[in-house]
């Protein structure tokens, strides 16, 4: 079950998705947040959320990628063909004319929040 | 931050209409003004709230999909409020609405109120409109009381040739009536296609059984005593027999509530709106359907989408809740690419060529059944639109020239006529690299002289790879061979995380004898690592340790189909192959897996190494097919790792009247011997019982084929983008001299070939090539073979089937849940039949249809 919170005045809808212990560290899970897919990983520490359809196969498949770095880029690649991903901006490493939405996320209590603006 | 007004004074918005653009309406209200910063009250008079209707077709499906947006319990937790009642009237001085529905009639105060009432389905003047048998094509409930007519009819009539039309007019072919199109235009879809296009789209529609009536004008909808439908009369004196007839002519504006609320209307209707989507009362928005914006009204909901966006941002500003904005709504493409019917139609900016002194060019194919047109500016330099029918594939290339206005550098005609198909030249030295993206080696040489220095930017520059990437170990090929001989140093790291080759990085690891990722990476490696280094180690690692490959410290290196231990397909399902060993397989076991399949809803192919292919498993259904594959004694067939895929083989001595060994019986014992090795690469192998050669063994990493003294065995060989026979490497072995030097060749393989490097290519890096690889493994000349034997005896000592070990562990198999906190299934997974089976629906069928085109 989702539970969806609506906080006073905040300009985003905060969805708690899943315990940060579900997410094997270096890997993502797939949240649905009021509708959307959201590709959920925890990679180096930190906690990110984008778009779960790869652009260039329109598969939904993002959370299923290997993570990574690429210099001081933290990515993510689609399983597909392999193409890889700006975890931080949702940008295309091959190509910045694409990019993946992101979302923002709140860890609070060991528990992953996922916002989102409708 | 917005001043928050004590909960008395929240402002109010009050939307009259609950259809998609007020449902998005509402949610991006929401999105930026929580409940006690604003007050929502929605006024639906329909029984449900919104619903998706450019899906609307979906209803007649078997597996009919529920196509609601909203809930009153979404609605509810989002604190929005919902009246169900129809708006009856505004009183504009007094800022309130009056609506009467459930709870008697009620007035409301508003701060700001939209108009969000839609259009209705325009039906012509004409006698019998209203009998028995007539509908309109527009929402849930029409469609039900068609399909409850289409049980007793046996003919059926649209009116109108545009798109929802046409749509129609497949719904009720779906309902399996006998259906004509009536159109009073000379052609169909007349508001996007020219006379040219119309009638290709005539001639395909007609080839489908469906009757196409233009330049039909009907003057009466005959009925017999009953007042039923019976018939449609044209104005011409012909006639039309017909059950049942649906209204498709277009739309026209729901701006009863504006006109009299005294709101500037349209002279064909629609409720006046300026570019912050506002009336001509500053308190009163429109949006949608109903709303007229620089003299037109938009029959789409792309428009619709744009117009909430600009409403909703201007409202919040004008009610003080946010800062100003320039947010503005100035119109929208009408380009449109759909499949009607099953026919491809395109149709982009001056489709019709109404600039004054456009030229165009066309093609017509009546062999491929296609049409295509280019209107370009009077000078010929610009696209200007264009139309497409039949075939779409160039539809976002041109639109894009039409969009951008970039001039044009070829002739106009070779944008619709493909150049001639380009054939290699005479010579290969300018050899096509790459089929999918047409790059040939002098366009990689080029770039690489010109500094691309790997395949990442070889495949920037040149496009070479990123189609189906079978060339992509090619272009590494030629990267490596352009850099020697441009004297550079040709770096064989795996990657930028390891400093090391992979046969470097397998023996730091098995002489330090490390057992984790993280152990690797912390003593060789820098950084997190990439999806090279990844799989890389894991398969170093399940080499070394034979160790479960999903325990959790190694599953964050796993690609995704040693992750979900299945091959994953172009839409996100998997493939899942259960090993046949030698392709025997008794009755009961076909039975079962056509169970399987038949129970999953799974397509079935035999492959191509004599095993089952079932394709289209969700990832949440893979566990229970594979309880349900090992209860029926199957295992894991691997055919997802790099790792030995199959042993084929014919039926040989047993039943062939020419074979000389038991092929059958050596390729069970091969490839239950060698099944879940991990490699480099994957490894493919095949038992022929004479020369024959039925199992295609020279094909394979290593072949075996029966001759009268024993049997013959092969290596280096393969198929795929550059197919290779396998050379011979011993004669008329016995077969415990046989397996033994297979397990030979395989260990010392697997310990010194790269990362992704085939057996074949191996072999020919090989310093001394074949005659240095028997001195090694037949010979013993490193004095390695004895620690080639204790590896490949742990391998099988070892061996477990992955699945079962899956199904195990309950920990795992959370990791198939398709959602962390759902249990719904992937939407974009869509289906399609064909031949029978099921198969991944295709781009171009998943695009959802447009609404009806406009007040055209």
């Amino acid at each position: 079950m989702t539970l969806t919170l609506t906080p006073p005045s905040a300009e985003q809808t905060w969805t708690r998705v899943c315990a940060l212990g579900d997410i094997l560290p270096g890997t993502g899970v797939c949240a649905l947040v009021r509708g959307q897919q959201v590709a959920v990983f925890h990679v180096a520490g930190r906690v990110f959320a984008l778009g779960n359809r790869d652009p260039y196969t329109g598969a939904n498949v993002l959370s299923r990628g290997l993570t990574g770095n690429a210099g001081g880029t933290l990515k993510v690649t689609s399983p597909l063909l392999k193409h890889a991903f700006d975890l931080e901006t949702g940008v295309s490493l091959d190509d910045p004319r694409v990019s993946v939405p992101t979302y923002p996320v709140r860890v609070e209590g060991g528990d992953v929040w996922i916002g989102s603006a409708g | 931050m917005p001043q928050r007004t004590p909960q008395n004074q929240r402002p109010h918005v009050v939307i009259v209409g609950n259809g998609m653009v007020g449902h998005r309406l509402v949610d991006l209200l929401r999105a930026q003004a929580g409940p006690d910063a604003l007050k929502v009250t929605v006024i639906s008079e329909e029984t449900r709230l919104a619903y998706d209707r450019v899906r609307l077709s979906a209803h007649f499906d078997d597996d009919r999909p529920n196509l609601s947006l909203a809930t009153a319990e979404g609605y509810e937790e989002q604190g929005v409020n919902i009246a169900w009642s129809r708006a009856t009237a505004v009183d504009r001085e007094g800022r309130t609405v009056n609506v009467t529905g459930r709870a008697g009639e009620q007035t409301l105060a508003y701060d700001a109120l939209v108009l969000a009432t839609g259009s209705f389905p325009f039906v012509p003047p004409i006698p019998g409109r209203d009998a028995a048998g007539c509908f309109v094509y527009r929402s849930l409930d029409d469609l039900d009381a068609i399909r409850e007519a289409a049980r007793t009819a046996r003919v059926g009539a649209v009116i109108g040739g545009g798109l929802l039309g046409l749509e129609a007019a497949g719904a009720l072919g779906k309902l399996g009536l006998e259906t004509h199109v009536v159109e009073f235009a000379p052609h169909l879809m007349p508001a996007q296609l020219d006379a040219e296009g119309g009638a290709l789209l005539k001639r395909i529609i007609e080839d489908m059984g469906i009757g196409v009536h233009v330049s039909r004008a009907t003057s009466e909808v005959c009925t017999d005593g009953a007042g039923r439908v019976t018939g449609l009369a044209f104005a011409d004196g012909s006639r039309l027999e017909t059950d049942l007839v649906v209204f498709s002519a277009g739309i026209r504006p729901r701006d009863d509530l504006a006109r009299a609320g005294g709101l500037t209307v349209g002279e064909r209707g629609g409720v006046q709106i300026d570019d912050r989507c506002v009336t001509s009362d500053p308190a009163v928005y429109a949006v949608g359907e109903c709303a007229l914006h620089g003299g037109r009204v938009y029959g789409l909901v792309a428009p619709g989408y744009a117009m909430a966006r600009v409403a909703a941002a201007n409202l919040l500003a004008d009610l003080g809740l946010s800062g100003p904005t320039d947010a503005r709504f100035t119109g929208a493409d009408l380009s449109t690419k759909l499949k009607l019917l099953g026919v491809e139609v395109g149709s982009f900016g001056d489709a019709k060529g109404q600039t004054p002194e456009a030229r165009s060019v066309s093609l017509s194919d009546n062999v491929r059944g296609t049409y295509s047109k280019l209107v370009l500016s009077p000078d010929g330099t610009r696209v200007l639109g264009g139309l497409l029918v039949g075939d779409t594939a160039r539809y976002g290339d041109l639109l894009d020239l039409a969009l951008s206005g970039t001039p044009l550098t070829v002739p106009p005609e070779t944008l619709l006529v493909p150049p001639p198909g380009v054939e290699a030249p005479p010579t290969s030295a300018n050899a096509l690299v790459c089929s999918c993206e047409n790059v040939r080696t002098n366009t990689l040489v080029e770039a690489i002289s010109g500094g691309c220095r790997d395949v990442a930017g070889l495949k920037k520059c040149t496009g070479a790879g990123t189609g189906c990437g079978g060339c992509v170990p090619n272009l590494h090929g030629l990267l490596q061979t352009e850099l020697r001989r441009l004297g550079e140093i040709v770096s064989n790291h795996l990657c930028e995380h390891f400093p090391h080759s992979r046969r470097e990085l397998l023996d730091l690891i098995r002489v330090r004898g490390y057992r984790t990722w993280d152990e690797v990476l912390g003593a060789h490696g820098t950084g997190l690592g990439c999806e090279t280094c990844k799989p890389a180690v894991a398969s170093i690692l399940a080499s070394l340790h034979g160790e479960y490959v999903l325990k959790a410290e190694h599953a964050p290196l796993q690609d995704t189909n040693d992750a979900f231990l299945a091959n994953i397909q172009k839409n996100g399902t998997y493939s899942v192959v259960p090993r046949v060993p030698g392709g025997e397989i008794t009755p009961d076991g076909l039975i079962a897996i056509g169970a399987v399949a038949k129970k999953y809803g799974l397509y079935c192919k035999i492959t191509g190494g004599q095993r089952i292919d079932l394709l289209g498993a969700q990832r949440d259904d893979l566990p229970a097919i594979w309880g349900d594959l090992i209860a029926a004694g199957f295992e894991s067939g691997h055919a997802y790792g790099k790792s030995l895929r199959t042993v084929k083989s014919c039926v040989g001595q047993t039943w062939c009247r020419y074979g000389v060994q038991d092929s059958t019986g050596l390729a069970v014992r091969l490839e239950l011997r060698y099944r879940g090795l991990r490699s480099p690469h994957k490894l493919k192998s095949g038992v022929s019982g004479c020369t024959r050669e039925c199992a295609e063994a020279r094909g394979k990493d290593f072949g075996v084929i029966a001759t009268e003294k024993g049997w013959n065995l092969y290596v280096g060989g393969n198929g795929g983008v550059t197919p290779r026979h396998a050379v011979l490497l011993a004669a008329d072995l016995d077969e415990e001299t046989l397996i033994r030097t297979i397990d030979r060749f395989l260990m010392f393989y697997i310990r010194t070939a790269d990362r992704l490097q085939r057996t074949s290519a191996w072999l020919e890096n090989l310093e001394g090539g074949v005659e240095y690889l028997r001195g090694v493994i037949l010979d013993d000349t490193l004095g390695l073979c004895a620690d080639l034997d204790a590896a490949m005896a742990g391998h099988v000592d070892s061996y477990f089937d992955e699945w079962a070990a899956t199904l195990a562990d309950p920990a795992g198999l959370a990791r198939f849940r398709t959602f962390v906190n759902s249990d719904a299934r992937d939407e974009g997974v869509q289906w399609v039949n064909e031949r029978g089976q099921v198969r991944p629906a295709s781009p171009h069928e998943l695009i959802p249809l447009p609404m009806a085109g406009g007040d055209d």
